[in-house]
């Protein structure tokens, strides 16, 4: 157990969290700090590339660039100019369990962003015209961060299909060309009706807003879009693997070799206490150079130029329900060192399992960890996006905030259990064979 | 039909906040800077040292020294270092460009006088052990041979080469000799010419009291003097008019398109019209350049354009990568709206779309303790002053469409950019000269 005093040197925040349901089912998390004249806004989708339909790879990608498009009330290109001439900035992301759209903006066009949000939930304007110029454009977004680049997708693209057997969970989020070539403005239309529903939403908004006001406003813009029912979340749920699973890929581009190892980790929304002993696990094995894996494979054995260890598909470890993974991916120059880079993480992981942690490792890996959440909430669009996501996923937006108090509760014994748990017959192996020149 | 419903107007706005800054310049020559900024019980640290050099293999030497910097210390072995920045919550990191070295740090606020503590042990007694400084040695010359099979680097160095041939600022990665001809004894030499108070800049920003803070930072670094001795560096050439550049990379699906020219220091008078011209040709998703080459013609994914600052001259530069098959149209268009630029006024809608834009992103960037410690440290890096964030709005607001026509004529016409092209040239040249002459790397 640990002991109180321990847990009493790591500060604690706080924010007021207001809450709200709008008729049509929308959720509302308010998050006011009147101390900086900056406002976030951030509306998360219960929807994302885990369930776009066969034959439509990358669609719920494509479905977010043309959520950009115009809408009821604005033409094409109007959303980014009324955010940008308002002196914010906008952007979007498509994961595997949400797609999420936010701005940051001064605090005097807080109502003009929420139009903007509300417009494109009431109706985006998808037309032949745009839905072709956005294929190329999101073709291009393939080429530049795939194929035109070495290590493109590695592991994010290479891993799932050999870790997963199911379609939602194994296939390529990017999307193949040949999909988003047939993507059609009907497509389109049904993937907003099933999956773009107020009550399968989250809105989150932070900064420099009064809450009353705020719930006001947001009435107004989008108390009058319809109700429309919440679309059933299958079970993405997959049977453990009985043996560990290998394969292959060549990257023509890429001057050296290189490894993933993704394992199939505990159910977040299940044991949060176990899920969070292997998001610490994850620290205490890559994270700076007195962390496990840096010091036996960088350091002392020399085997690898970087080894990282991390959760979920792009390395935010609470962004996916279940089932997720934690990823171990390294470079190195030989490409004969492959089985020593493994048998080498195999050791370390060993070791912790065996022989636990040592004193006080524990303790400053939870501190860097907390640290780092103090700062990435520092930032007021940071807050809407991690209200929003912890309220879409969990059911409850304050959870970021009692991460340290969570986090407190790990013991030795949970970090050993969660290393023994990362075992060779539960986990699929990629290698990058590179093809390119040295 | 539902009725149309107007966008709401913009509401008031606010008052910018004040910025209260604390300085003091230290015996040593160190200048500190602390602002306070209560908004998460976390501090940030800002230590910038001037590093230019035109000394031969200087880019490699000082590489392998950010590489190695962290690895030792006379009190700590590198797994020391790496324990006592988790205990703080804190991190350091170390970032390198031709003009200077950054040292980056946070931590939790009350662990201040600790992460103080830490960064004078690196900069007063980095030890460079030969075992560690080998081993990050065989790192970097790996993490070089990666870089360089990336489309990008390669554009970036064939751009700068092309902008400023033989001065330091055309090398914008080592040479893979140069790193292995490196050794800890030229990187401890290194170290004690450059790594010195004198003309060097720490900020600190955070959840801290500025006059405690100040005294903390003055006992931490007392041990710390000296004056850095960098040698004479050329002036930086203006960029000459050449012919596109063509590097081959056989199959690309991609071309990496780059173009760069000279542009105004911030402390340039005219500075605030060309930070807004750029803004209206490529500088934001609302340009010309990105709604013509993205959002009509399908041809890119992220074009963009911006103004860099370097200590010895200011430029533009250029970036999309486009479909090979397009890669001449999207030149053409390129052009064009250059063109459209250099020769007739922007609207009076776009003008203030840009003038909007650069005043809420400048408080946005301002708006957390690690993006205004990042942007103090450029700021005063540059010789500018804190005062220059607090007018720089009143001079974006006063800018005119004549003075944006004037510097767009000045700088963002095509003769006044020389270009790159990464890509599969059996594809791409022949359409390309077309256009433009074309030389072949």
């Amino acid at each position: 157990m640990p002991s109180k005093a321990r847990t009493a040197v790591l500060p604690s925040l706080s924010f007021e969290l207001v809450h709200h349901t709008l008729s049509n089912g929308l959720r509302v998390v308010i998050a006011p700090d009147r101390r900086s004249p900056v406002v976030g806004i951030a509306v998360y989708y219960d929807v994302g590339f885990r369930s776009e339909p066969e034959g439509r790879t990358g669609f719920a990608h494509l479905f977010e660039h043309l959520m950009f498009q115009g809408s009821v009330n604005l033409e094409k290109l109007e959303h980014f100019r009324y955010v940008q001439s308002s002196g914010g900035m906008f952007n979007g992301s498509t994961h595997l369990d949400y797609t999420n759209y936010f701005e940051s903006l001064p605090a005097h066009a807080f109502e003009r962003g929420l139009f903007l949000e509300a417009d494109r939930m009431r109706s985006p304007r998808i037309t032949e015209e745009n839905m072709a110029n956005q294929i190329s454009v999101v073709k291009e977004e393939i080429r530049v961060n795939v194929l035109n680049r070495p290590y493109g997708g590695f592991p994010w693209l290479v891993l799932p299909p050999v870790l997963y057997d199911t379609f939602p969970n194994a296939h390529n989020g990017y999307g193949g060309f040949e999909d988003l070539s047939n993507a059609t403005v009907d497509d389109a239309a049904a993937f907003f009706n099933s999956f773009y529903a107020p009550a399968n939403a989250v809105l989150s908004v932070a900064g420099d807003i009064d809450p009353d006001s705020a719930i006001e406003l947001i009435e107004r813009h989008f108390g009058g879009i319809k109700r429309r029912k919440k679309p059933l979340r299958p079970d993405f749920a997959e049977p453990p693997l009985v043996s560990e699973r290998r394969d292959s890929v060549t990257d023509a581009l890429a001057p050296m070799p290189a490894v993933a190892l993704g394992y199939r980790v505990p159910d977040p929304g299940a044991d949060l206490h176990v899920y969070l002993s292997t998001v610490l696990l994850a620290e205490i094995l890559s994270d700076g150079d007195a962390s496990r894996l840096q010091r036996g494979l960088v350091q002392s054995k020399r085997l690898v130029t970087d080894i990282n260890a991390y959760l979920g598909t792009f390395g935010d470890p609470l962004e996916e329900r279940d089932p997720t993974r934690l990823n171990i991916t390294a470079h190195y120059p030989d490409l004969g060192s492959t089985e020593a880079v493994i048998t080498a993480v195999d050791e370390e992981l060993a070791r912790l399992a065996n022989d636990g942690t040592e004193p006080g490792e524990v303790e400053r890996v939870r501190t860097k960890l907390v640290a780092t959440v103090f700062r990435e909430l520092d930032q007021v669009l940071n807050r809407s996006l991690e209200f929003a996501k912890f309220e879409l996923l969990f059911g409850d937006a304050g959870l970021i905030t009692e991460l340290p108090r969570l986090l407190a509760d790990i013991t030795d014994a949970d970090i050993r259990a969660a290393a023994a748990a990362l075992r060779p017959d539960n986990r699929a192996v990629v290698e990058l064979i590179p093809g390119g020149a040295r | 039909m539902t009725a149309l419903l107007s966008v709401p107007a913009l509401a008031r706005p606010a008052r910018p906040m004040k910025l209260a800054s604390t300085e003091r310049v230290l015996a040593s020559g160190l200048r500190v800077m602390v602002v306070r900024r209560p908004s998460v019980p976390m501090v940030e640290i800002r230590l910038r040292m001037p590093f230019l050099s035109a000394r031969s293999r200087h880019l490699a030497k000082a590489a392998l020294l950010s590489d190695s910097i962290l690895t030792g210390t006379a009190n700590l072995d590198r797994a020391g270092i790496a324990m006592a920045l988790q205990e703080l919550g804190g991190d350091i990191s170390i970032g390198l460009d031709a003009d200077r070295l950054l040292l980056s740090g946070s931590g939790l606020s009350s662990r201040l006088p600790d992460l103080l503590g830490l960064l004078a042990d690196v900069v007063t007694s980095a030890s460079y052990n030969s075992s560690e400084v080998s081993g990050e040695r065989e790192r970097l010359v790996e993490r070089i041979t990666i870089m360089r099979s990336q489309p990008g680097v390669i554009a970036n160095e064939a751009l700068a080469a092309r902008m400023a041939p033989g001065h330091p600022y055309g090398t914008s990665l080592p040479q893979i000799d140069d790193v292995v001809a490196s050794t800890a004894a030229q990187l401890r030499k290194l170290h004690a010419e450059l790594v010195r108070p004198h003309d060097a800049v720490l900020v600190i920003v955070g959840d801290l009291s500025a006059s405690k803070a100040l005294d903390q930072a003055e006992r931490a670094l007392s041990g710390w003097t000296g004056t850095a001795s960098a040698g004479s560096v050329p002036a930086l050439p203006e960029v000459e008019a050449l012919p596109l550049l063509v590097v081959n990379r056989p199959g690309s699906v991609q071309t990496s398109l780059r173009f760069g020219g000279d542009a105004l220091p911030r402390s340039d008078e005219r500075y605030p019209a060309l930070q807004l011209a750029n803004l209206a040709f490529g500088g934001y998703f609302s340009s010309r350049w990105v709604e013509n080459i993205r959002e009509d013609k399908g041809f890119t994914y992220s074009p963009r354009s911006s103004i860099d600052h370097a200590q010895l001259g200011s430029s533009v530069s250029l970036s999309a990568d486009v479909a090979t098959e397009v890669t001449a149209p999207a030149l053409l268009e390129t052009m064009y709206e250059l063109g459209r630029m250099a020769t007739l006024p922007i609207t009076d809608t776009e003008l203030e779309s840009v003038r909007q834009y650069a005043i809420g992103t400048l408080a946005l960037s301002t708006s957390t303790q690690a993006g205004l410690a990042s942007t103090l440290s450029t700021l005063l890096g540059s010789g500018m002053d804190v005062e220059w964030l607090a007018s720089h709005p009143a001079r974006l607001a006063e800018v005119t469409a004549e003075q944006v026509a004037d510097v767009s004529a000045e700088f963002l016409a095509p003769q006044r950019l020389v270009g790159v092209a990464v890509g599969d040239a059996e594809a791409i040249v022949d359409p390309l000269s077309r256009l433009t002459a074309v030389d072949v790397a």
